[in-house]
């Protein structure tokens, strides 16, 4: 477990950012991640005073605050009413209600960890991430950076008009994913998102236009069959690569359909 | 430093270093039913109400907590009381271990919800870790409750 020597509950990004550069200050989101580490932390900077938790509605955008907890994102009508539910199915397995109520965005987000359920269904929505220094860039090129000492502000979900859908396969109800599968339709593009394979989260598009005419059983099942040669998985303690690669076209078919309402 | 917060009703204060844990700080105060399971965020054993939402105080600093309301097993005994009997006369409790973060956690899930189906009792206890029971005892428990609530 990792030791702090000072705890600093900033009163301003400014005031956090200027702390964050130094490498041994430490932003803390939820805490329950970074914990489990080793080693020292001089200053744990807590963004909890910053109004962060909040999550806003517009007509064009849902602007999600790094703070907002996994639970506030399962618990939102206006975002699983507009992803058809994909954000409550990605977040409602990890671990339970108690830790879905510390466990940040921000920190899940700025983590870009391979098993993320989190990562995974907002790279399948149209989101972008807003930086305090960074400024505003989608969470795809965000997600392919390394992490610096920049602090994670909010995340932007545009309303783009469409449907999205999400799965995992977990090996036990509360567990981290084997596979974790998004995929979406928004202003009719389709996009596949893949996390714990068990590499971070990326997006697949329909480079091939597979699905150009439509969802039908027989595009569905091409390009599940289609994303089982593209998508590049591995292995680890909870799946073996093949298994993965299996379960790619699986969960890719199983979802296309319900995105088709087959 | 100093902290102060709501602890079961009461203004309390203390002092705390910057990485001392929620759950500690509420053991020296006496509030003995909040115990370390895991300590990796995964058991549910140390359930508290924070601002009066389920977390887990082996996951949080007593320095975040300032400023809170904070309830323990021992400023809910009346809340609990309603239904734990019900679980008990299931013969749920086997060890015994997991008892006070099932009974927080099921707190938080009754004033949410009060009248859960089993699958969304199940979803609501899934982050609280009991290895003696199979869990069924529980349910069990909590759904005789409920009926005789509707009764
Ligand atoms: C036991 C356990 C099981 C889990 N299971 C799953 C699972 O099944 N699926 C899943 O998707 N996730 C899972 N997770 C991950 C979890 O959902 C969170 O993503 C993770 O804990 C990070 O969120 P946090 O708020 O705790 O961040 P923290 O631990 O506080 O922070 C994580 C990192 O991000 C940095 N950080 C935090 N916020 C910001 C910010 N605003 N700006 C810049 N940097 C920031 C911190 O400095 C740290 O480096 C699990 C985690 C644990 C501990
Ligand atoms: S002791 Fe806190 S979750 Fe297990
Ligand atoms: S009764 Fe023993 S851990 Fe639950």
């Amino acid at each position: 477990m990792i030791t702090i020597q000072k705890y600093v509950r900033a009163q301003s990004l400014e005031e956090a950012w200027e702390l964050n550069q130094s490498k041994r200050n430490r932003i803390i989101g939820g805490m329950l991640w970074l914990r489990l580490g080793s080693g020292s932390v001089n200053t744990a900077i807590d963004l909890s005073g910053l109004g962060l938790n909040t999550i806003e509605e517009t007509d064009e955008e849902f602007s999600i605050g790094a703070m907002v907890s996994l639970r506030d994102l399962e618990m939102h009508e206006g975002l699983n009413s507009y992803s058809c539910g994909a954000v409550k199915n990605a977040v409602k397995d990890i671990v339970g209600v108690q830790f879905r109520n510390m466990a940040t965005v921000g920190g899940s987000i700025w983590g870009r960890f391979g098993f993320s359920d989190v990562l995974t269904v907002f790279l399948a929505l149209d989101t972008y991430v807003e930086l305090y220094k960074g400024g505003i860039m989608s969470l795809e090129e965000f997600a392919s950076m390394r992490a610096d000492n920049d602090i994670l502000v909010r995340i932007i979900v545009k309303k783009t008009p469409g449907k999205a859908v999400y799965t995992s396969m977990r090996n036990q109800r509360t567990d981290f994913p084997v596979l974790a599968c998004a995929v979406s339709c928004l202003d009719g593009e389709y996009r596949l998102s893949v996390g714990a394979r068990p590499a971070r989260a990326r997006v697949f598009r329909d480079e091939k236009g597979i699905l150009a005419g439509g969802i039908t059983e027989q595009s569905a099942k091409d390009f599940a069959q289609y994303a089982g040669k593209t998508v590049h998985t591995g292995s680890n303690m909870r799946g073996s690569a093949v298994y993965r690669s299996h379960l790619v076209k699986v969960l890719t078919e199983r979802s296309l359909q319900e995105l088709g309402g087959m | 430093m100093e902290i102060k917060l709501k602890l079961n009703g009461r203004a309390v204060t203390g002092s705390v270093d910057a990485d001392t844990i929620l759950l500690d700080f509420l053991r020296q105060k006496g509030c003995l039913s909040v115990k370390r399971g895991c300590d990796t965020s995964n058991c549910g054993l140390c359930t508290v109400l924070m601002d009066g939402k389920p977390i887990l105080s082996c996951s949080m600093l007593a320095a975040r907590a300032d400023g809170h309301e904070i309830y323990t097993l021992e400023g809910l005994q009346e809340e609990a009381a309603e239904f734990t009997g019900f679980i008990a006369d299931q013969g749920a409790d086997q060890c015994g271990f997991c008892n006070p973060g099932f009974v927080m956690n099921t707190i938080a899930l009754l004033r949410e919800n009060p009248d859960p189906s089993d699958d969304e009792i199940r979803a609501f206890l899934a982050g609280n870790l009991c290895r003696c029971s199979g869990y069924e005892g529980q349910l069990r428990g909590i759904r005789t409750f409920l009926e005789s609530r509707r009764a």
